[in-house]
């Protein structure tokens, strides 16, 4: 069984993804924001994350760039779920080393379409 | 709706548009009828059907037809499919033609044009090896109001995450608001052509590859039977013929046959299809 980390700062999206992806089979774990997230990741890396952007703390973007740089950082999937539905923003995301990007509202097809475009499934 | 509005109605589609509908269908009808009743202010179905029986107007049954062989489509729809194209089926082709320099799809029923296009950015990728080539693909669909939108290429922020991988959204399209157009480079690629696929098929010329999935499901037996032999004689006879994964020419016709380790691929039977060479087919296969 694959693991996910699940990463937004609203309990709600939260709960909507780990009900999709448990039915996608995933193990998921949670954090609601970028620190509590990495802090997450440096004690054991998920095989995905799915990634808001604004968040309390430390936001999805200044976490990734943290994730990429840490040891054994490249290895997630990083999947960006977010409403931040500019070009500029995916571009930037892709380029701090995100390998997909969903545009809030999702639903299970689109969860399941991005995790298999990126091997996950 | 009662069982005698529902005949007259699937009598309509068949008859026009060869798709074959059963009364499980009922709830179908009705959901995509509403809308052609409102959009010529008919106040409910009852009256539409009372409509039809009374004048038959060419403009209603026209809107009818239309939305009720609406489908969805996606890009890259089934992944697969595309996989195979490009990665067993393409190889042998550019090969064998590799002195004519052309190639020409088919994207039969293409709605609002995601298969044609995805089929465009695939060799879009591909082209510094289609250097020279020419190489047309061509979009038809019985809709006028999907062709319209396919030429335009104006998709929503849901059509555009359901199979388009990012970098394919991020290099072939332009945002437009809260809508993102495809490229004019990629639209340039594909010509659609409104169509009736019971027509005669000959005016489209010959293609070297067609791609007709999820559309024969609608048919019954007789009318695959000859959609299929028309299909068979506009392709190449080293084409291939791709269909969805739950369908099959098998049974229904013997003028195609499964091209062997390719799931929903067909080939000429007369002739050997553009079959993979093994190695290739065992680099998909793995």
């Amino acid at each position: 069984m694959k693991s996910c980390l699940v990463v937004d700062d609203s309990k709600v999206i939260r709960m909507v993804a780990r009900r999709i992806l448990e039915t996608l089979d995933f193990e998921i774990s949670e954090a609601k924001d970028g620190q509590e997230a990495l802090d997450a990741c440096l004690s054991e890396m998920p095989d995905a994350i799915l990634l808001d952007w604004n968040m309390p703390v430390m936001d999805g973007i200044d976490f990734l760039r943290h994730l990429r740089v840490s040891k054994g950082g490249d290895a997630p999937v990083v999947v960006f779920c977010t409403t931040e539905n500019d070009m500029s923003h995916i571009v930037e995301a892709m380029k701090a080393g995100a390998n997909e990007y969903i545009m809030k509202p999702f639903d299970k097809e689109i969860i399941e379409a991005k995790f298999t475009q990126v091997g996950l499934l | 709706m009662t069982p005698d509005d529902f005949a007259l109605l699937a009598g309509i589609l068949k008859e026009r548009s060869g798709l074959s509908i059963g009364p499980e269908k009922t709830y179908l009808l009705e959901s995509r009828l509403n809308p052609v009743a409102k959009k010529n202010n008919i106040a409910n179905l009852d009256e539409l059907v009372a409509q039809v029986r009374l004048k038959r107007s060419e403009p209603l049954l026209h809107d009818i037809t239309e939305a009720m062989t609406t489908n969805e489509s996606f890009f890259f729809r089934d992944a697969k499919p595309f996989e195979t194209f490009e990665n067993a089926i393409l190889p042998n082709l550019l090969a064998d033609r590799a002195a004519k320099k052309s190639l020409r799809i088919w994207s039969a029923a293409c709605s609002t044009g995601q298969e044609a296009y995805s089929l465009a950015m695939i060799l879009r990728e591909m082209a510094p090896k289609l250097a020279g080539w020419r190489i047309e693909i061509v979009g038809t669909d019985i809709s006028q109001e999907v062709l319209e939108k396919a030429k335009v290429g104006i998709y929503s922020q849901f059509e555009v995450q359901r199979g388009l991988p990012v970098k394919y959204l991020m290099k072939y399209f332009t945002q437009v608001n809260e809508l993102w157009q495809i490229d004019s480079a990629i639209r340039a690629m594909v010509s659609y052509k409104e169509f009736n696929l019971l027509k005669d098929l000959k005016s489209l010329g010959t293609f070297d590859i067609i791609f007709c999935r999820n559309v024969l499901i609608y048919f019954d037996q007789p009318t695959k039977a000859q959609v299929l032999a028309a299909m068979s004689g506009i392709l190449a006879k080293d084409g291939c013929l791709f269909m969805g994964a739950a369908e099959t020419v098998l049974g229904i016709s013997d003028v195609f046959q499964p091209v062997p380790g390719q799931r929903g691929v067909y080939g000429m039977a007369t002739a050997a299809p553009a079959t993979p060479k093994l190695n290739s087919l065992q680099s998909v296969a793995g």
